[in-house]
């Protein structure tokens, strides 16, 4: 395989990763996701600080892999992916263009910003499918760690929330 | 940080790893067997967070050793015998009833808040983001556990019945939680660690209100166990023969 030998630029390592979709919610980018911290470039070496959505999700392992995929085929001839836990990675992270991509997911997007846990929970979510705000959480906990279940009164399903963290 | 405290530090976080994995493995001995379908989500959900915290804390020990944190944290977890974890005899008891399960997560949940939010201001900065990183998930077990201990307390005479009986058997096992760890003298005093006894003082007085305020009755004077993490009771061998099954097969192996 020919490897580009020209060096990298922290620009061209921000586009890739920007269109590397989540595992989970491939809606989203893992930029706009925002678990990328900081991107490092020395030449050929890439460092990418990597925010953990949470900490046992087990997406993280295919991030990584794909990071280190996509960023060697870009011509890195290393690639290091740190955990970054500083500051950790919120919901409040997201931006509005992402909560827009949610509610065209079906998922119903994390309310913002979160100042008290109790009360973000008992505000009820809109619901992605009909827009209506007659809608009660089932779960707290749901199919994957970043999502609450959720179910609409008005039209009668259920739906999955991004869960606020 | 000299190179005693720095072996002293890993050796106290090793052992909060070790408690989280181990509990973490109980708990996912419910995927598929749950009372119902939400808590059947809840607690695999729960297992992966206290799985994904136990990962942290293995990563900080490695780095504190010197290993790399990619691999060391599979080597501690699949390759040491039961007599090398340092996890409390709590988080080993088999997973027993749902009132059982519901209760010990409580204790273990709430004597987690405590601590992580002394830790959160602690002077090394790898150890307080981990703390606050860890305290942002656990708002969601602590919610949930509460509302359980609450409802099954209250509930029916069955299920009173059932969480006292898991209390009477917990009660003395979670005191253990802030038995002061070994290694944590050296730190204490050189303020890189929240003594134990403080931590236990506060826990007691929060955990016992809310069981008091369900209607439970705290187990009166025990005389409390005091052997050490290194001791563990006989269901530990068991859950490692298990876990480590599979990686013990191949230990080079790759996946």
């Amino acid at each position: 395989m020919t490897q580009p030998t020209t060096a990298l630029s922290e620009e061209q390592v921000w586009f890739e990763l920007g269109t590397i979709p989540d595992p989970e919610i491939p809606v989203l980018s893992l930029v706009e996701l925002g678990v990328i911290g900081a991107v490092e470039v020395d030449g050929q070496a890439v460092r990418v600080a990597l925010r953990p959505t949470f900490a046992g999700c087990p997406a993280l392992h295919t991030m990584r892999a794909e990071i280190d995929d996509r960023l060697r085929r870009l011509g890195a001839a290393s690639v290091k992916i740190d955990l970054e836990l500083d500051p950790p990675w919120s919901t409040d992270d997201l931006s509005p263009e992402a909560r827009v991509k949610l509610v065209a997911f079906g998922l119903a997007p994390p309310p913002t910003p979160i100042v008290r846990i109790d009360e973000i929970l008992a505000a009820p979510r809109r619901c992605p499918n009909c827009g209506s705000s007659e809608t009660e959480v089932r779960n707290e906990f749901g199919p994957t760690p970043c999502r609450t279940i959720h179910f609409c009164r008005s039209c009668r399903q259920p739906f999955e929330g991004m869960k606020p963290i | 940080m000299n190179p005693g405290l720095r072996a002293s530090l890993a050796d106290v976080l090793l052992a909060l790893a070790d408690d989280e994995l181990i509990l973490a493995h109980r708990d996912s001995e419910w995927t598929g067997h749950a009372p119902i379908l939400e808590e059947d989500i809840a607690f695999a959900n729960i297992a992966l967070d206290e799985l994904g915290h136990a990962g942290l804390w293995y990563r900080l020990v490695a780095d504190l050793r010197g290993e790399d944190a990619e691999r060391y944290p599979d080597r501690l977890v699949f390759h040491r015998p039961a007599g090398a974890f340092r996890n409390v005899r709590l988080v080993e008891q088999p997973k027993g009833d749902w009132a059982f399960t519901v209760l010990r997560q409580f204790l273990f949940d709430s004597a987690e808040q405590v601590r992580l939010k002394a830790l959160a201001d602690h002077p090394q900065a790898s150890v307080a983001h981990t703390a606050a990183k860890i305290l942002t998930e656990e708002r969601y077990h602590l919610r949930h556990l509460q509302a359980w201990v609450t409802r099954l307390a209250l509930g029916t005479p069955e299920s009173g019945r059932r969480m006292q009986a898991a209390l009477d058997q917990l009660w003395p096992l979670a005191r253990q939680l802030f038995q002061p760890l070994s290694g944590e003298a050296i730190l204490v005093e050189a303020g890189a660690w929240p003594a134990s006894s403080a931590l236990a003082t506060q826990w007691q007085a929060a955990a016992m209100d809310f069981l008091i305020e369900c209607g439970l009755t705290i187990p009166g004077q025990i005389l409390p166990d005091e052997s050490g993490r290194q001791i563990h009771s006989a269901h530990l061998e068991p859950l490692l023969s298990e876990m480590q099954s599979v990686a013990r097969l191949e230990p080079q192996g790759e996946w």
